[in-house]
């Protein structure tokens, strides 16, 4: 393992209506990994990263964010939420929903002032949207929509970014675009979590990947523990994958 | 114009901005039914001030009114937690349940007092100036405008404060909470906002119109504008023009003001509807004709491009070959040739220049469907408008 953890869970159990979504989750994520959480559909993927976020309550467990609890580093972590957990026909723009991103270190009450502003910008530059700034958003695309979730998480100046399926149904080119950013960050030393969809393109993505299933199933380095053996234990079914390693 | 009516016009401004402001917010949230919900429950709340305090004009009125606004929407929200039935359902069991318990109470123990049924759904307007507040000698103005303003002012100062808040906690709540702000906090405060408005408002337009205030101009101006102060300020406007031309049909008709305020109210909304630039009615009607011909065309080129042969291209076949009516063909025609796609000569019709290149183009973008494409077209064609 590389050197310090950046997430640490221990014990975590999530329930809706005393059926447990994720049972006794122990998971150590090592700092500047790009890590892919996958696991079939119900397999508590997104409550994972809402219950390590504080968005869901846990009825068990605690989270650790760099040794500490996360509400004293909510500043270092980033969110981006699945695209349909919002309504786009909000009154807004697309600058507007990136400064939304600052807020965080702004703190209650005060306003984004210039500066805020301009690292927006910068940030809708860096996920090439800066022609879109003043469109309304339900006037963009579904991949566009994804880029503007993605620098508006940019803008935060996270350590930590957790993503909830950032490249469900966006076009190839936005993927490529998405997954470079996310290199990028890796290389910056940011560590990134990515609930993901498409087995195939693991290996590819990630050096760090997540089995999950209610339970973990299991954590590490792709090229050690992405087999057959893993797949199939997670999926439930005997899953022969041709993927190239 | 009298001092009264002067004041009865204030009364109804302020009134209308007081409740635009939460009023937009709860349409965003898809809200709009906890404020009728609001509005009748408070009632008992109301008959509870009163017993307690003997006195209608009480401040602790508006709280205990208050108080039982925000009971609502967390039984509300109970109801719908326990998922054996959805929001509106939820609104439907609890303010009908809260709004009869007041009447019944007002009915066994308060029949001999100011506090029936009528004024709280209806209000009374044109009552308002006679209900003044003094200092020592001094006229202050209705009581009314009093509590209204001061309403108004703890709105627009929360308003302000918290703008960014309320914003971000509206679109995204999930977003709110990992920046470790509260959408909790602020949701009950905006239904606080929401209901002392509704107490403050009701006593001089009753509960109906309170409804229609909140909703009426935010549904409006959501259709008018894509920014969300731009959609705060015009529900305002929207607001205090119903209450001022209302006030003002009322006393053209001698109606009920309050009635002819909503009547205004659903007015503004209908020709809103009908003639907003881009959402209305005959915006929409308009470029969907404009899609649907402009499909046609590509359609049309689209066989030019495919058939060589003369008969498949010649003008008085065209309608069979794509089987169109005759004169949907002949406008199609004409279209593309206003706009230099085609030239026709000894009747059979061929492809410009330019229409060689625009049907490329079409293809090519219908093979990738590309947005980069499509944002070409609209530049380099008259076509793909708004």
């Amino acid at each position: 393992m590389k050197g310090k953890i950046a997430v640490k869970v221990d014990d975590l159990t999530v329930a809706y209506n005393y059926k447990p979504v994720l049972w006794d989750i122990d998971l150590q994520i090592p700092e500047g990994v790009l890590m892919a959480i996958v696991g079939p559909n119900g397999a508590g993927k997104s409550t994972l990263i809402k219950a390590i976020l504080g968005i869901i309550k846990p009825i068990a467990g605690s989270v650790s964010i760099f040794g500490k609890a996360y509400t004293s580093h909510r500043k270092h972590v980033a969110y981006v939420p699945q695209k349909g957990s919002v309504d786009w026909d909000f009154p807004t723009t697309a600058l507007d929903v990136v400064m939304m991103g600052t807020y965080g270190s702004l703190g209650w009450i005060r306003r984004p002032s210039t500066k805020e502003k301009k690292s927006a910008l910068e940030a809708l530059e860096k996920v090439g949207m800066l022609s879109f700034k003043n469109r309304q958003i339900s006037q963009l695309s579904g991949g566009q929509q994804q880029r503007i979730f993605l620098a508006r998480a940019l803008v935060q100046d996270a350590s930590i970014y957790f993503m909830d399926e950032p490249f469900q149904g966006v076009d190839a080119t936005t993927e490529v675009a998405i997954i470079n950013i996310l290199k990028e960050l890796r290389k910056a030393g940011k560590t990134v979590i990515v609930v993901h969809h498409d087995l195939q393109t693991v290996p590819e993505y990630f050096d760090w990947v997540t089995f999950l299933n209610v339970k973990k199933i299991a954590t590490g380095p792709v090229k050690e523990i992405f087999n057959d053996d893993n797949l199939t234990k997670t999926y439930g079914i005997n899953y022969k994958v041709s993927i190239q390693k | 114009m009298t001092d009264a009516q002067i004041e009865i016009q204030l009364i109804a401004s302020l009134v209308a901005v007081a409740c635009a402001i939460p009023g937009t917010f709860l349409v965003l949230r898809k809200m709009a039914m906890i404020s009728d919900a609001i509005s009748h429950s408070i009632l008992p709340g109301l008959v509870v001030g009163f017993f307690l305090t003997q006195d209608l004009n009480s401040p602790w009125l508006i709280l205990f009114a208050a108080i039982t606004g925000v009971l609502t929407v967390v039984l509300v929200e109970k109801i719908q937690q326990t998922k054996l039935v959805k929001e509106d359902t939820a609104i439907g069991l609890v303010f009908p349940a809260l709004f009869s318990i007041g009447v019944i109470m007002i009915a066994q123990y308060a029949n001999d007092v100011h506090l029936d049924v009528d004024a709280v759904l209806l209000g009374e307007l044109a009552f308002a100036p006679f209900d003044r507040v003094y200092y020592g000698d001094m006229d202050l103005g209705p009581k009314s405008l009093w509590v209204i303003g001061s309403i108004l002012v703890l709105t627009l100062i929360l308003l302000f404060a918290f703008f960014k808040e309320l914003k971000m906690s509206t679109f995204d709540a999930g977003l709110a909470t990992s920046l470790g702000f509260s959408p909790i906090v602020i949701h009950y405060g905006l239904m606080s906002v929401a209901s002392v408005t509704t107490v403050g408002a009701f006593d001089a337009v009753g509960a109906i119109l309170v409804v229609a205030l909140m909703i009426a101009p935010a549904a409006s101006a959501y259709l008018l504008t894509t920014n969300l102060k731009k959609m705060i300020g015009l529900a305002c406007f929207f607001g205090v023009f119903s209450a001022i031309s209302g006030y003002w049909m009322a006393n053209i008709l001698d109606a009920s003001i309050a009635g002819s305020i909503a009547t205004m109210l659903g007015l503004v909304f209908l020709m809103v509807y009908l003639f907003a630039p881009s959402k209305g009615f005959f915006a929409v009607l308009y470029r969907e004709k404009q899609q649907r011909r402009e499909v046609s065309l590509i359609t049309f080129l689209l066989h030019l491009k495919n058939h060589i042969e003369i008969e498949e291209r010649h003008v008085n076949h065209l309608n069979e070959h794509i089987n169109w009516q005759k004169v949907r063909s002949k406008t199609i025609l004409s279209l593309a040739q206003k706009n230099n796609m085609i030239s026709i000569s000894n009747d059979v019709v061929s492809l410009t220049e330019k229409g060689e290149e625009f049907t490329s183009k079409a293809i090519e973008y219908i093979l990738t469907n590309e947005d980069s494409l499509i944002e070409d077209m609209k530049e380099d064609f008259f076509l793909f408008r708004g």
